[in-house]
């Protein structure tokens, strides 16, 4: 923690990187990983027919990919990079060392993907015949098995990332493997890409073909019947994955209240997950029997669904993360698990660099507590805006009076309540100054600002922290 | 903390992270700087094409010829793109790896110019992905609107290099971090304006020469895609392109140097940049030798001029490098120092608490149930209701009850719509949920010495804060 920290009120660090991480994963899963093996068969299938239109019809498909996956795509992918630096530099700092290597392979991979991708585009009308359109049907299967690879590389680590206790001890990508979550997670994201990138397709379709054309009602069944093809693996991938989920969940989550919350939930994302999976069976029986029944706005229902279901999904996946950015060695955070003790004892403040106050006097708790509040809270939490700290108070001590005992109380034992929560980093004084912040905050309600406009310490300020 | 009379007092002195690297450190700033310059090469490329292409567009508008020429550099430019996006990732890796502190905090000093690294470039690729295949379209009385598209991606190409510049800048000078309000103010932190313009002229010089060799090489079918022109004519324009700024570059060149702060300069650096300049020269007449040559010789000297340029390219690069060390060697050791610093207080900390000493009355000392009652203090009071019934009310339930406490405490239930739902304390284990129903009955009876003592560090209204 020991960065000047960027901070984004209101609308919360936490927020802004899974909006693009999910902006990333909805444009990958259907339009990369799930759509170039669709394009490719399309492709394969008009050259056996002979059919120039329907070759045709495949590239302006590609078209459409080729421009999404390379703008919007790759931004937000390297996007991750450039947002984790700012809501988390001691995370991701952490996690390069780690996982240096893998990073790297997977680097490596994704520019061979986009070479491919490339290729497979702009060699399009080049390649057109004979040999030729072998060879670039063959490079349209190897980039859909890279884009694949890409998956495998990527889910690998960020198992490997959370699977609790293993990093220290064993220091293996196997770890990764074994994680229980694993490979029923690559089996869900890779069934439900090859089902989203046929939903994407076939809204294509619309815009591509004519509504009388023959063309439209055989390429909108092709589709379909793509899709029918991958639903009993996904329906396998998805019920394999919810019977892990309690596993994965329950292994960090050890608390009843979660537990009874959980199982709720776990209900929830089981009818979620039947509906999802009942409105696509129906959407794809209508496509195949009646490929013009289904007009372009009807699409937008299953797909909806499906965005819904996956948003589920990866909030389980960051949930197992919690309390840890890594496991059992930093705290979300960024406090380091075997520098708590020393944070408990002589306070975080003394040995924090960017902050104004480096130690709670009679006059300074409520600024000292805005301090304590950046550097311990402020990575997950805001001042009044999404999930606000406040509110957390609000639901526990309700409109009157807070006791401030019973804060005191809170703060020092949350991570045991909630066992999400990282341990207070602190010691007692900095916890009644945090508190102190809070009542100001709750009266005053004004938000905060972090280094990229406000950081302002006075040079030398630090005091010796013995 | 010592007061630094140095270059870099002022400079805040964090701690780095702990972990080692993943390889040597020597290793990392090699990859830095080789994938670097891979990145930076299609970056080049990528703004040296979009602004030649908004350029000859326009000139296209009185001479048609122009027009088709732009529209194939156009064509180049969504390939070289991409390849410099992805390109980018590897030496960010490095960057981050091996200049951890500076780098991320120069990112969060510039926050929020740093994420819209990521909507400005997204957007730029998709007017430049518009301009491309809106050419037919777009003719005639959309001519314009079609070079404002063109004009508009330019305009990103050209701006965005401005976040990237002011970080990898910002980072050298942790003395002026406290003075930095955002992007704009770090803009006037050490020499961004000078290397900004040097970058540009470097950008446009190699994507003269990068267009004299594709455009000029014998596979390009000139007669079909451009038949207004000729060959030797194509590879003339662009060699003039690239002689031209690389003589500009004789006047940005200097003026980096000397824009500088001073901490960095080393002699090392000196003798980068003369063999570097003289290199360049060398370059300079052989590009004024291929323009002189005749039609049926131009070319010829081609491969040599990008080996010596590719050269020149590689010795500033690592000139930027040498200066980068020595700008941040002093501060470098500072953190360490610090670093080492708090790990020896982490350590003795560490293994004064393992001997059982400096442990604080809430974690030391022998169990009991007032100190696994902390864990319940945020919702119980003995005589009032903060989040949860009182212990007296407890008290009156579980009366002579302990294990019903236990029991309750492992799997409660909700009684209450009123309050909160309580959660399980099932982690804690009998032995302590023992302790903890005892201590709660005998304080909730009321007949407890130690009552009056829960009741005042539960309730104080004005914590002591200079205890």
């Amino acid at each position: 923690m020991d960065f000047p920290l960027f901070f984004l009120d209101y609308f919360g660090n936490r927020l802004l990187i899974a909006v693009v991480a999910s902006l990333h994963v909805f444009i990958n899963h259907p339009f990369a990983v799930g759509a170039y093996p669709l394009v490719v068969l399309l492709e394969w299938w008009g050259w056996r027919k002979g059919s120039a239109e329907w070759d045709n019809l495949a590239y302006k498909i590609t078209r459409v990919l080729f421009i999404i996956t390379t703008s919007v795509g790759a931004l937000t992918g390297v996007g991750i990079w450039l947002t984790t630096a700012l809501i988390a530099p001691f995370g991701i700092g952490s996690l390069i060392r780690v996982f240096f290597w893998g990073w790297f392979f997977e680097w490596l991979v994704f520019i061979s993907e986009v070479i491919l991708i490339l290729i497979y585009y702009m060699t399009w009308k080049k390649l057109a015949s004979g040999l030729h359109k072998k060879i670039h049907i063959g490079i349209g299967v190897t980039l859909s098995a890279f884009s694949w690879i890409t998956m495998v590389v990527i889910t690998a680590i960020l198992g490997f990332m959370m699977g609790s206790g293993k990093w220290p001890e064993t220091q293996s990508f196997l770890s990764a493997v074994f994680n229980p979550i694993y490979l029923p997670q690559l089996a869900f994201r890779t069934t439900f890409a090859m089902i989203l990138a046929g939903l994407c397709i076939w809204f294509m379709l619309f815009f591509f073909t004519r509504k009388a054309a023959e063309l439209r009602r055989k390429s909108v069944r092709f589709v379909a019947i793509w899709m029918l093809a991958w639903i009993p693996l996904w329906i396998a991938a998805l019920a394999w994955y919810w019977s892990v989920v309690p596993d994965a969940m329950l292994a960090n989550i050890n608390v009843a209240l979660l537990t009874q919350k959980f199982m709720h939930w776990h209900e929830t994302l089981g009818i979620i997950m039947a509906a999802a999976a009942g409105v696509i069976v129906l959407t794809v029986l209508i496509g195949c029997v009646t490929p013009r029944f289904l007009p372009r706005v009807a699409l937008l229902i299953p797909f909806v669904i499906c965005v819904w279901l996956f948003g589920h999904f990866e909030r389980v996946r960051e949930f197992v993360r919690k309390p840890y950015v890594i496991a059992d060695y930093m705290y979300s955070n960024g406090v380091r698990v075997s520098e708590l003790p020393i944070f408990q004892r002589d306070g975080i403040l003394p040995y924090a660099t960017y902050v104004d106050n480096h130690s709670v006097t009679s006059t300074n708790a409520a600024d000292a507590g805005r301090d304590v509040f950046m550097i311990a809270c402020s990575r997950c939490h805001t001042t009044v805006g999404v999930n606000s700290v406040i509110d957390k108070f609000q639901d526990l001590y309700g409109d009157g009076q807070w006791d401030e005992g019973a804060m005191s109380a809170f703060i020092s034992s949350m991570h045991n309540t909630r066992t999400y929560m990282p341990p207070f980093p602190g010691n007692e004084k900095e916890a009644n100054a945090l508190i102190e912040y809070m009542k100001k905050l709750r009266s005053d309600r004004e938000p905060i600002f972090g280094g990229q406009t406000a950081w302002s310490p006075k040079p030398s300020s630090k005091d010796n922290a013995d | 903390m010592n007061v630094i009379a140095t270059a870099v007092s002022g400079a805040p002195i964090p701690r780095d992270l702990e972990l080692p690297l993943p390889l040597g450190e020597f290793e990392v700033k090699v990859l830095l700087v080789v994938l670097f310059l891979a990145h930076i090469f299609f970056v080049n490329l990528m703004i040296g094409g979009s602004v030649f292409s908004v350029f000859l567009e326009i000139l296209g508008l009185k001479w048609a010829r122009f027009d088709s020429l732009s529209r194939k550099i156009a064509e180049t430019i969504t390939v070289n793109k991409s390849l410099a996006v992805v390109l980018g990732v590897g030496p960010l890796l490095c960057i981050n790896l091996v200049y951890t502190l500076h780098f991320y905090s120069a990112n969060s000093l510039t926050g929020y110019a740093w994420f819209s690294i990521v909507p400005l470039v997204t957007i730029a690729f998709l007017l430049t992905y518009l301009h491309k295949y809106t050419w037919d379209r777009w003719g005639g009385s959309r001519k314009r609107l079609h070079i404002i598209v063109g004009g508009a991606a330019s305009f990103l190409f050209l701006s965005i290099p401005f976040v990237f510049l002011a970080n990898i800048n910002l980072m050298l000078f942790p003395e002026k971090w406290h003075e930095v309000r955002g992007l704009f103010s770090s803009l006037g932190v050490g020499n961004v304006f000078p290397r900004y313009f040097h970058f540009l002229t470097a950008s446009i010089a190699l994507t003269g020469l990068f267009l004299a060799g594709w455009f000029g090489r014998k596979g390009y079918p000139v007669e079909d895609k451009l038949p207004e022109f000729n060959r030797p004519e194509l590879r003339r324009l662009f060699y003039r392109i690239a002689y031209y700024a690389t003589i500009a570059q004789l006047v940005f060149g200097p003026l980096v140097l000397v824009t500088l702060p001073y901490s960095g300069i080393s002699l090392e650096l000196f003798l980068l940049v003369g063999a570097g300049l003289l290199i360049a020269l060398m370059v300079l007449f052989l590009l004024s030798r291929e323009i002189k040559a005749s039609d049926v010789r131009i070319g010829k000297r081609y491969a040599f001029v990008c080996l010596l340029f590719g050269a020149v390219v590689l010795i500033m690069g690592t000139g930027r490098h040498v200066y980068r060390e020595s700008s941040l060697a002093e501060h470098k050791k500072l953190v360490e120092d610090e670093t080492m610093r708090f790990h020896s207080i982490e350590t003795a900390a560490r293994m004064r608490l393992a001997a059982g000493l400096d442990l604080g009355d809430a974690i030391g000392g022998p169990l009991t149930g007032e100190k696994v009652f902390k864990n319940c203090a945020a919702c119980h009071a003995v005589d009032r209701v903060l989040a949860a019934p009182s212990l007296k009310e407890v008290y009156s339930v579980y009366k002579d009850n302990p294990a019903g406490i236990i029991e309750w405490a492992k799997k409660p239930g909700r009684k209450r719509p009123e309050f909160a739902p309580m959660p399980s304390f099932s982690q804690l284990g009998d032995e302590k949920l023992a302790l903890v129903a005892d201590y709660i009955l005998e304080i909730g009876s009321g007949e407890s010495a130690n009552a009056g003592n829960v009741t005042d560090s539960v309730s104080t209204d004005t914590p002591d804060m200079t205890q």
